[in-house]
């Protein structure tokens, strides 16, 4: 809907104060679909030339190779590809209008670790420039990490929009991770502030209710209790509890 | 004429896919000279006055350039199917300059053909004035405006498994019907109905190399005016209504 391809059922969608029609035919919008292959015959040079040729407006073909980091592939002919090579030629097509706002959905699924992480680095560079980002993920992890604003949603609803440090502190549960093997963890799970325990070999994590109160008397009881972590919610288990609560409240 | 560097793109990649070129001219010069050179002194085709060169040489081009031009529908069909033309949408190309793409690069398929055939044909003594191999290859790209329409229309509407069959099914059964493998003649039913397919006034158009003017006359610019004209209504249409879902 946002780029266009499908009218919403009921309200309008504006992009700068336009439909996305308008949007795309300025090169404001630049898109990276789930799926999607290239077409053969063709390499990924010739294939960003023609996109290119498309806009009013177009990055140089060789910035965007190497913004994106083809240089070693952008002669070869796109049917030689591999995956996580392929998704980067298609990742330099959405660049090539040089967009404002860049729409990704799962960009990262089919990449090796590098792969990703050099992805993420191109992406904080084109963000550096005032470019907008926007990408959909399943990867909670990403999200938490390369995001200024997560907005959740479960089943079509937004639960949570935010900054992700925001979105995570809404969630008060903590954990405490401690090297503690002599203790007994239905001893642990009565302390102060203490949800649950569990034991992990010589490793004990304690869900908190209030870390605070619980590290104090964990302390205060265990003092030899060593390599300690209090870890805040991760993204996903904000996800989920927030999520549990939305559907709490519907139901 | 916009997106000139689409256009130039789809040509490079259709004349780069060389099994595609090669296959798609090999046929109907190999048949041309199965069927002709054999009956290369024969003067008069089933008494249609047409010797035999020229005959069939304008019968397989008949064929030659139907496949050539229905091969656009192979091509977006399989761009359908990989999600390729969906990326096209997110760009300001439009519609109609994708079509205008590829419907002249089947064209410039079809002329490779034509050529072909044409030095086929005058090889085994086809021979004609200038003009008139001008005004037939005239009337050849005007014919097979239905057939870029259908070629749009089965891409739409077919899958990248079906197209192959359902473009070479095509081909053959007009080219049959038409009289592009032997003359339709006699004037019974046949002959009568072979005269409102397009492929019919394909065939033709080689009255033109006996110095016929307007070999068509006014029943064949209808039948080839009436089947572009629905052809592209019922294209547009299939488009339109592909185009709503992603």
């Amino acid at each position: 809907m946002l780029l266009g391809l499908l009218a919403p059922d009921a309200g309008s969608v504006s992009l700068f104060g336009a439909a996305p029609q308008d949007a795309i035919a300025a090169g404001a919008i630049g898109a990276m679909l789930q799926t999607g292959a290239l077409i053969r015959d063709v390499s990924g040079r010739e294939l960003l030339a023609m996109m290119g040729s498309l806009y009013p407006d177009q990055l140089p073909v060789e910035e965007v190779i190497a913004l994106v980091g083809i240089d070693e592939i952008a002669s070869r002919r796109t049917e030689k590809l591999s995956g996580g090579q392929a998704q980067r030629v298609r990742f330099a097509i959405a660049l090539i209008s040089d967009p404002s706002v860049l729409v990704l959905d799962e960009p990262t699924v089919g990449m090796d670790v590098e792969g990703r992480h050099a992805f993420w680095m191109t992406m904080g560079d084109f963000a550096s420039r005032g470019k907008t980002v926007v990408f959909a993920t399943h990867y909670l992890e990403e999200a938490d990490a390369y995001s200024d604003r997560a907005v959740l949603m479960a089943s079509g609803r937004v639960v949570a929009d935010g900054p992700t440090t925001e979105i995570k502190a809404r969630v008060r549960s903590r954990t405490i991770r401690v090297t503690l093997p002599w203790v007994d963890v239905d001893e642990l799970a009565v302390l102060p502030g203490v949800a649950a325990a569990e034991r992990h070999g010589a490793a004990a994590v304690l869900r908190c209710s209030d870390s605070d109160t619980a590290i104090r008397a964990l302390l205060e009881r265990y003092p030899d209790a060593r390599d300690i972590e209090i870890v805040g919610a991760r993204l996903e288990e904000a996800f989920l509890e927030l999520t549990a609560l939305s559907q709490a409240a519907v139901a | 004429m916009t997106a000139p560097g689409y256009l130039r793109f789809e040509l490079v990649r259709t004349f780069r896919n060389r099994r595609f070129f090669i296959l798609s001219l090999v046929f109907p010069i190999v048949m041309y000279v199965l069927i002709a050179g054999p009956n290369r002194h024969e003067q008069d085709v089933g008494h249609t006055g047409i010797s035999a060169p020229l005959y069939f040489m304008i019968g397989l081009a008949a064929f030659g350039t139907m496949n050539a031009v229905l091969s656009s529908g192979a091509r977006i069909a399989g761009e359908r199917a990989t999600g390729w033309n969906r990326q096209l949408r997110l760009t300001p190309l439009r519609g109609r300059d994708y079509f205008r793409a590829k419907v002249l690069t089947s064209y410039a398929m079809a002329l490779c053909a034509i050529f072909t055939l044409y030095a086929g044909g005058v090889a085994l003594g086809v021979r004609m004035p200038p003009d008139r191999w001008l005004s037939m290859t005239l009337l050849l790209l005007v014919g097979l405006v239905p057939f870029a329409a259908l070629g749009v229309l089965y891409g739409h509407v077919l899958t990248v498994d079906s197209i192959g069959p359902a473009i070479g099914g095509t081909t053959a059964l007009l080219a049959f019907l038409g009289g592009a493998w032997f003359p339709i003649t006699g004037g019974g039913f046949f002959q009568d109905a072979a005269k409102e397919l397009p492929s019919y006034w394909l065939v033709q158009a080689s009255r033109e190399g006996l110095g016929v003017s307007h070999p068509w006359g006014a029943h064949g610019w209808a039948v080839i005016a009436v089947w572009a004209a629905v052809l592209t209504v019922l294209a547009a249409r299939a488009y339109k209504r592909d185009t709503k879902r992603i």
